[in-house]
């Protein structure tokens, strides 16, 4: 005997986000007048307390089946939803959300009577869908109880290390014959002036001593397999193949000094970068005979001359190099030209009236009017425009120095590719959510932090090399994940193996297995995010999308058209 | 030993964050907020910077994991007035204030405004809406659970006749609950300096010069006005200028630092505007333009070239209101000539300072301030930590920084917390 379906539906004004323009009652009368349904209500947020205990209410009152919320998005909502059924029994795979928010009282705001016939067709839609919905399990896996740190630079080490107290192993992996990073071609350290070798020594120390840590030096990450749970990292460690399983995954690759070839007379020499500078302040192998004046120019190559983006600490770096050279040599003038000062937060501001009292002198030009260096009769000149005066200002400089900004390294795109994580339009890694999510990525598992996900200067590195340890042991410390089961499924007897899904499958969830019938289709499950690729692609309709099966959306497609629905 | 549990100080976006990791990972959470609902100063924003998403819209499901979460027990309203013990075993006790509601039985029906006689500005709604002495805070609040303001509150009985589960206590006292937890994390926020010291400005004696927070309460939809900019007068204006660095980057009162996020704030309240209406002006005053974040410069970009908003360098010196409320902004583009400007309405960015009560707090604590009564650091490399072995801190009150900075500050501060309780040793490794 087939299950007599009993939809309830419940229509939100979210105050008068939807209210003040849906005519929410004769959505919501309309609604009983649809096909299998038995409870129709509106409430003022339906994702309050009051709202959700509604929903609960109603469930077992009138013993539904099937539930339809018509409110805001299920990008951020559905999971409170689902949740909410599954609390009183329902599967929470029965729930169907339709959006009136974002599809009707934002984007028709003018037109409240159009706006509320749209309410009415969307809603239509999704109750048919809801009435052939299929129940769902989640699918729960086991989790490796340790982490692969790709990069040991400051945040892959703090990662490394916090991951590690929290009582699970963790391999670091580094490129390099050493860890630590761009940390050890710096100077010293902006706020404390600290030098950074011993800033590192200390650092490194700690990962090095970790019991549950392993290095794996002059490694680079070849292929990345599995998911969330069950990771299989394959190396090239000093030429020979290795392969880790793991649970979980940090980038903390870095980022580097962009290299401005062509731009300000650079020549290495002197015209230099602020890191080249660090290195000889470091070295002390700066001649500093006949340097008179030093001019430091921010914003090279960033900010719409190359990059588009500001690099958020080349301003504290130069402030910094300026202050320590004013401060070894009195005697030299010198000029950090710039155009707004990123001297942001608490300390910063003070470092910089710290630089300012110590006589470093701050020219600021107009973005339009960067400053240009000239080479004459063997002197470096500097045309510094001034805003106030509205001229250039020729200044003699003996030492150039180029706040360059830092830019993704070049690695990046293939390690993208390999973990099948996206890169944003400034080329970092982009992270789940810019607001929410700033260490996540949207695949589970795989986690981000450092300079690797945008410019940042050391402590804002340690933070998000503390943050990213902090999301990647939870897999970990709970031992198990759960994953969505709206995945697709193959049916064998319709595929004929022709792998054209295998080919456009972007999460590598999908491969043509040889059976004795001949080729044939199969799903990794927990790989599967539920993009729809394969089956759309899909020649013999042999693959079913769970919860966006045919019969589905079908149903919901002819009920956009079809005003009288028949059940 | 009982099971190992963390406590969280303050229910903000920082606070949630590393109270949903550490119960995410098995471990028990006390999140205690000070107000009636979680949410913190997230909640009272419209749309955040620089992706323009309705802050309530992507706050309010993260409050509610946190608030349903199994392994997450919130208690809000209430405060933490004792501290003792040392990392691994502290023992707590918090006050629990009085709602005089009972907070197991009111199902949050709000029958009990409808009734309540009394009109109380509403503090969430930066004193620009009326509420009942009955109340909740704003409509998404959680807990979904009603207080009475005993100090306005007349004893008129109304609510007590409508309540239908008989959940209004008159009586009801403060209570004191103990706990012993593993490790703190601190996440106070920050409140926004009231400006009426800065005189040549003329809050609190021009009508329509407004704050930056009352801003957001006034263009958000849900907001006293449902997303009309009007003046205190009523009537729609015509031109706004922002005002940078009101009290903060500023020596008068000793408040040299830079609060890192009004200059992204003033220009997503500019674009707001201008997508509301394309014919009000907007101006942006500021000293120096801190766009450092990610997609921040884009978005300035975007602020000038797509929407038209106009930015000045200057801090203007004065602003003087016409018989007619008008507001003339003085500023001096160059050092020889002085400028005058006209706007309808004036928004004061102003700086955002620690929240009232945190030294008491950092007593209680044993934890010590910095000189601007931010939560100091043990190592100025490590964000974490404060100046006390298993009390960590996280988000604004330590030092000025965004909404996603402080969401990767309260996961930073849980895995310190981690390291503790799974750690699972006192004598736990130093921090590096």
């Amino acid at each position: 005997m087939t299950e007599e379906i009993r939809i309830g539906v419940f229509i939100c004004h979210c105050g008068i986000n939807i209210g003040g323009v849906v005519d929410v009652p004769a959505v919501v009368e309309y609604a009983s007048t649809l096909p299998n349904i038995v409870h129709a209500e509106r409430n003022l947020y339906t994702c309050s307390s009051e709202g959700l205990e509604s929903i609960k209410a109603a469930i077992k009152e009138h013993n539904l089946n099937r539930v339809t919320v018509a409110s805001c998005t299920p990008r951020t909502h559905e999971p409170l939803f689902r949740a909410t059924c599954k609390e009183v029994g329902l599967n929470p795979y029965l729930f169907e959300f339709v959006n009136i928010r974002d599809q009707c009282s934002w984007v028709h705001m003018h037109e409240p009577e159009r706006a509320t016939e749209k309410a009415k067709d969307l809603l239509r839609m999704g109750v048919a869908k809801a009435a052939r919905l299929e129940p769902l399990e989640e699918l729960t896996s086991d989790v490796i109880p340790s982490a692969v740190v790709i990069g040991a630079g400051i945040s892959g080490m703090t990662a490394a290390l916090s991951v590690a107290r929290n009582g699970f192993s963790v391999h670091l992996i580094e490129k390099e014959k050493e860890i630590g990073g761009m940390l050890r071609n710096l100077y010293r350290l902006y706020p404390t002036d600290e030098p950074a070798e011993e800033f590192l020594e200390q650092r490194i120390k700690a990962v090095k001593e970790h019991k549950r840590i392993a290095l794996r030096l002059s490694s680079a990450v070849r292929a990345v397999e599995g998911y969330v749970g069950k990771f299989k990292v394959i190396l090239d460690e000093n030429g020979i193949e290795k392969s880790i399983d793991a649970g979980v995954i940090i980038v903390a690759t870095g980022a580097e000094e962009f290299e401005p070839e062509g731009l300000y007379e650079y020549d290495g020499e002197r015209v230099i970068t602020q890191l080249q500078l660090e290195e000889q302040l470091k070295k002390g192998d700066l001649n500093w005979a006949g340097i008179k004046n030093v001019m430091m120019i921010q914003c090279a190559g960033a900010r719409g001359e190359v990059v588009g983006y500001c690099s958020r600490i080349c301003c504290m770096n130069a402030i910094k190099n300026a202050k320590l050279i004013k401060e070894a040599h009195p005697d030299i003038n010198v000029f950090v030209a710039h155009n707004e000062l990123q001297a942001y937060g608490e300390v910063y501001e003070l470092y910089y009236r710290d630089a300012k009292k110590a006589g470093v002198r701050f020219l600021r030009f107009p973005l339009e009017r960067r400053p240009k260096v000239r080479r004459s009769d063997g002197n470096l000149v500097v045309d510094v425009f001034h805003e106030r005066m509205r001229l250039d200002i020729p200044l003699e400089a003996d030492l150039v120095v180029l706040s360059v900004p830092l830019v993704q390294n070049p690695d990046a795109t293939q390690l993208s590719k390999m973990l099948k994580v996206p890169l944003g339009q400034d080329k970092f890694f982009f992270e789940a959510h810019v607001k929410l999510r700033p260490v996540d990525f949207a695949t589970d598992g795989i986690f981000l932090c450092g300079t690797a996900h945008g410019p940042k200067d050391i402590g804002e590195s340690i933070a998000q090399g503390y943050a990213a340890a902090s999301r990647a042991t939870i897999p970990l410390a709970r031992g198990y994940v759960h994953s969505e089961p709206i995945i697709s499924s193959v049916n064998e007897e319709l595929c004929i193996g022709c792998g054209i899904c295998e080919s456009v499958c972007p999460y590598g969830a999908i491969e043509v297995v040889e059976t004795e019938e001949g080729g044939r289709a199969r799903v990794t499950g927990v790989r599967c995010k539920g993009c729809g690729t394969c089956g759309s692609s899909c020649i013999k309709r042999a693959i079913k999308m769970y919860h966006f099966t045919d019969e589905q959306l079908i149903a919901q497609e002819r009920a956009a058209v079809v005003t009288e629905v028949i059940s | 030993m009982g099971e190992r549990s963390v406590l969280v100080i303050g229910g903000g976006v920082a606070g949630m964050q590393a109270a949903f990791d550490l119960a995410e990972a098995g471990i028990k959470v006390f999140l205690v907020e000070r107000t009636l609902s979680i949410g913190g100063r997230m909640a009272q924003l419209d749309k955040t910077f620089p992706t323009n998403d309705c802050a309530i819209c992507i706050l309010a499901p993260k409050m509610m994991d946190c608030y349903r979460h199994g392994n997450i027990e919130v208690l809000t309203f209430s405060e933490v007035i004792s501290v003792e013990g040392e990392v691994d075993s502290f023992n707590v006790k918090i006050l629990r204030n009085p709602r005089f509601i009972d907070e197991e039985i009111c199902n949050g029906c709000g029958d009990c405004a409808k009734v309540c006689p009394m009109g109380i500005l509403n503090k969430f709604d930066m004193d620009l809406r009326v509420r009942g002495g009955a109340y909740i805070p704003f409509l998404q609040a959680v807990p979904l659970i009603y207080a009475l303001d005993r100090e306005k509150c007349m004893r008129c009985g109304l609510c007590k006749v409508v309540c239908g589960k008989d959940a209004i206590q008159y009586d009801q006292r403060p209570e004191i609950v103990e706990m012993t937890v593993s490790a703190i994390i601190v996440a106070t926020g920050f409140d926004a300096l009231d400006p009426s010291s800065i005189t040549e400005y003329g809050y609190g004696r021009y009508e329509n010069v407004i704050t930056a927070l009352e801003f957001e309460r006034l263009i958000c939809a849900a907001g006293p006005t449902g997303g009309h900019v009007m003046g205190k007068d009523g009537k729609e204006v015509k031109s706004i200028a922002w005002i940078q660095c009101v009290g903060a980057r500023d020596m008068r009162d000793n408040r040299p630092y830079c609060c890192s996020v009004c200059c992204m704030h003033a220009t997503k309240e500019a674009i707001l505007t201008k997508e509301h209406y394309p014919e009000v002006e907007t101006y942006i005053f500021y000293t120096d333009l801190r766009c450092f974040g990610k997609g921040f410069q884009e978005y300035v970009n975007r602020a000038k070239d797509d929407y038209g908003v106009e930015y000045i360098r200057g801090k203007p010196g004065e602003i003087r209101e016409k018989e007619d409320t008008n507001l003339e902004i003085f500023y001096s583009p160059s050092s020889d000539k002085v400028e005058r400007l006209e706007v309808e309405m004036v928004v004061l960015c102003t700086a955002l300072i620690p929240s009232e009560g945190v030294e008491a707090l950092a007593g209680v604590l044993g934890v010590e301030l910095d000189e601007y009564k931010f939560f100091k650091l043990k190592d100025p490399y490590n964000f974490t930590e404060t100046t006390r072995d298993g009390i960590f801190v996280a988000g604004y009150c330590q030092a000025p920084r965004d909404i996603p900075e402080c969401i990767a500050h309260g996961s930073a501060a849980a895995s310190r917390a981690m390291e503790v309780v799974l750690g699972g040793n006192r004598n736990h490794e130093k921090s590096q």
